[in-house]
């Protein structure tokens, strides 16, 4: 029994530069729960919104059965097709309850008495998969706790009114979930694949994925890079699917015979969401790693705060998120580099232009940002140019401590190479950096790298140890057990 | 006790104690006669603060229910007095035209507090167009039921208590009204299943339109004459009433039920404060203080519901 559940071929999607996915092909078969793992950037997500309709590839075919899907696909086409999503930001209405939600997802439930059939709805399945979950079906959202709130929203997406479930994603399912939970939903997964519903389980918890899925599928860099039968891989193999040899290599170059140990500490932090402690001395480039939203942009934010944290000397922060909390949109390209000086810049308590203006121009040169003017508008620059702007306002600063939020996000290569310098003569002129990245390339750059795991600092790497296998086996746990 | 069940109360506390002030300073209120008196005008404030709340379920803000409850009087006491077909047509074309406008705030991504700042000036403009004085007749039938009689319990309390409960029935129990809720407290959620945000903003827009129209009438059959700047204030009453009533500006969280009984303590409050004998001058700063007191006294309640 080969029959397919869904079926993508060829599919691609890209983001603006950023090729989010760059021809996937799978077939996901009727009853068979598909495991889907990979790093950062791999193409989880993008993959995942394709098939639910929020998407629409590029290029490609989808198609089901025998019937192709490609030209009309959308949120409803999906849905009327049985495709369900638990995604990992929750899609739950906060200001409804546990049965209005259900409701919003079913068109069928209307008229007299929907409200007493979408309550037994979702009690039944709540019941189903979490025995003794103490929800109420009148619940507001907003007054429960977050594990609860995905049980809800798993429970969701497997309740059925008219289209009979075909295939479920279940994206981080037990991220929020305690371990009695996590359990109860992989029993269940197994169960309702029995019954013919297929399932793509992502998780970082290769235990889960090893445990529970009878196929994975390694993606990597918008590509599937390997597919195999679940007995096939340990947990070993397919870390080392996710990971590519040449990065190995580089990595272990990248920043030799360095070390900075016997430098004064100016950082010395715990994160406030786990254990571990993050140590910095001055000079050093030091690296974040793990998966996106793990904790490493908390950690940068209780540095910057400085709380809880021993931090010595002032400190700048770049943003990766340029639109949202990096640029002044309305600001030239001047005004965006200097914000951050102008107190340095004062005289009667009012800004000394010329200063201003030397200041601009000098980073201009030095970060080489393009452009014919710096009193241009910010947005007149490209992405890799905008970025250029913060890091000359943070380097142009008094500050001796650089956080950097994962701020190479959609820069291009040669921006990137140009700034990669800049930060290493940087960090030898003495200035520490604390540097979040998702791309494992990048702490190939760094002097040493905390990996984190659910806000916690699950590994400390330097040296021969920084590779990338060992990040890998660092951001991935065992199990929701664990 | 509860907080959610005694913010969920605040409001009607809030009616009891300027009730119960009013009485006390004015015992001779306290009848058939002087309830009617002082809620007559509550009725299309409710409906204003109707209008407002579908506006705000959708976190939006509609700054032009003021002007344009004033245009309706205007066209009612003149087109449709003179040509009850072409003054229904009018009405109508109002309600389509609070339709486009949610569509759109919502297509453009515009912020709606502009785009309603404007229009206000817009249907100022119109009002003032139709009927350059104060002016015009209410047609007799309007006139004839905003003078109706009930024994026993005064019509307007009547009518905001039927208002309340058709509206809170729609929006609180139908599987619709489900929708529009959604629609406010998490968009993208509704869409990921499948729904038109469009369609849910601009049936939403369309209700406020048509609640704007319905406040328009009645205001009309109480004045029975129409002045184009007769509701400019309703813009901030109704705002008031509905966060009165114990809603949200964002996260579609609001109560029709609450957004009735709010307009009503609005409009007790302006007659207590004539009755405490405070110069006009001061009134509206008074009513203002009122307002900051009980949203003041809001602020913990909902604060500490989002912790727990």
């Amino acid at each position: 029994m080969t029959v397919s559940a869904i079926k993508l071929d060829g599919v691609e999607r890209s983001f603006g530069a950023v090729r989010a996915l760059a021809g996937v092909s799978l077939d996901v078969r009727a009853g068979e729960c598909l495991g889907l793992v990979g790093h950062n950037g791999a193409g989880k997500s993008t993959l995942m919104h394709i098939l639910a309709g929020t998407l629409s590839p590029d290029k490609g075919e989808l198609s089901s059965g025998s019937s192709r899907l490609t030209g009309q696909w959308s949120v409803r086409a999906a849905k009327a097709n049985g495709i369900r999503c638990v995604f990992q930001e929750l899609s739950l209405c906060p200001n409804l309850t546990v049965a209005e939600n259900v409701r919003i997802v079913h068109r069928p439930l209307k008229g007299l008495g929907w409200k007493t059939r979408a309550r037994a709805l979702a009690l039944e399945k709540l019941g189903e998969i979490f025995p003794g979950h103490g929800i109420g079906a009148d619940d507001a959202i907003s007054d429960l706790p977050i594990g609860k709130r995905q049980m809800a929203e798993i429970a969701r997406a497997f309740t059925v009114t008219d289209v009979a479930l075909r295939l479920v994603i279940l994206d981080e399912p037990t991220s929020s979930l305690d371990a009695v939970s996590a359990e109860q939903l992989l029993g269940f997964v197994r169960k309702q694949v029995v019954k013919g519903t297929s399932v793509i389980l992502i998780s970082h918890l290769l235990g889960d994925i090893l445990g529970t899925c009878d196929r994975i599928v390694v993606m990597k860099d918008g590509k599937t890079v390997a597919e195999r039968p679940t007995a096939k891989f340990d947990r070993h193999s397919l870390v080392a699917a996710m990971g590519t040899e040449a990065a190995q290599e580089k990595l272990a170059v990248a920043r030799k015979g360095k070390s900075s140990s016997d430098a004064p500490v100016i950082i010395r932090a715990k994160p406030r969401t786990g254990s571990g402690e993050l140590v910095a001395h001055q000079g050093e480039i030091i690296g974040l790693a793990g998966l996106a939203g793990h904790g490493q942009t908390r950690m940068l934010l209780q540095l910057f705060e400085k709380s809880e944290a021993q931090v010595l000397g002032p400190v700048a922060f770049i943003a990766g998120d340029r639109q949202s909390d990096g640029i002044f949109n309305l600001w030239s390209i001047a005004s965006n580099v200097t914000v951050r000086s102008l107190r340095n810049m004062l005289k009667w308590k009012l800004i000394v232009r010329e200063s201003e203006t030397r200041l601009a121009d000098e980073w201009k040169t030095r970060m080489g940002i393009r452009t014919p003017d710096m009193n241009n508008n910010i947005l007149t620059l490209s992405g890799g140019n905008q970025q250029k702007a913060l890091f000359a306002r943070a380097l142009g600063s008094e500050a001796g401590i650089i956080l950097m939020d994962d701020p190479m996000r959609g820069v291009d290569v040669g921006t990137k190479l140009e700034v990669y310098d800049m930060i290493a003569n940087e960090a030898k002129a003495g200035r520490t950096f604390i540097w979040y990245t998702t791309e494992i390339e990048e702490l190939g750059y760094c002097d040493r790298a905390y990996v984190f795991r659910n806000g916690t600092i699950s590994a400390e790497l330097g040296g021969d140890d920084l590779s990338e296998e060992k990040i890998l086996q660092a951001s991935f746990a065992e199990s929701s057990a664990a | 006790m509860n907080k959610s069940l005694l913010r969920a109360l605040l409001p009607f506390i809030s009616l009891a104690v300027v009730l119960g002030a009013t009485f006390y300073v004015q015992p001779r209120t306290m009848s058939y006669f002087g309830l009617n008196l002082m809620l007559q005008y509550a009725v299309p404030i409710a409906l204003a603060t109707i209008a407002q709340m579908f506006v705000i379920t959708v976190n939006d803000l509609d700054l032009s229910i003021g002007p344009f409850v004033g245009l309706v009087g205007c066209i009612a006491s003149t087109l449709l007095y003179t040509n009850p077909l072409l003054g229904t047509l009018a009405l109508l074309l109002c309600i389509a035209a609070y339709a486009a406008i949610g569509a759109l705030i919502h297509s453009r991504n515009l912020p709606s507090i502009v785009v309603t700042l404007g229009l206000s000036f817009v249907w100022l403009g119109i009002a003032v167009l139709i009927l350059p004085s104060p002016g015009g007749k209410a047609p007799e039938w309007l006139k004839a039921l905003m003078a109706l009689q009930i024994p026993f319990i005064p019509f307007p309390i009547i009518a905001a208590i039927v208002i309340g409960l058709v509206v809170q029935a729609a929006l609180m129990y139908s599987s619709y009204g489900v929708i529009a809720r959604g629609a406010g407290g998490n968009p993208r959620a509704l869409q990921r299943a499948g729904w038109s945000m469009l369609k849910t903003k601009s049936a939403m827009f369309a209700l406020a339109g048509m609640f704007g129209v319905l406040s328009g009438l009645s205001l009309l059959g109480l004045t029975t004459s129409a002045d184009a700047h007769v509701a400019d204030r309703y813009t901030l009453y109704t705002i008031a009433g509905v966060i009165l009533g114990g809603g949200e500006f964002i996260g579609g969280r609001v109560s029709p039920l609450g957004a009735v009984v709010g307009a009503l303590t609005l409009a007790l409050a302006g007659s207590f404060l004539i009755f405490l004998k405070i110069s006009p001058d001061w009134q509206i700063g008074a009513q203002g203080a009122i307002l900051i007191i009980v949203l003041a006294l809001k602020a913990p309640l909902t604060l500490g519901e989002q912790r727990g």
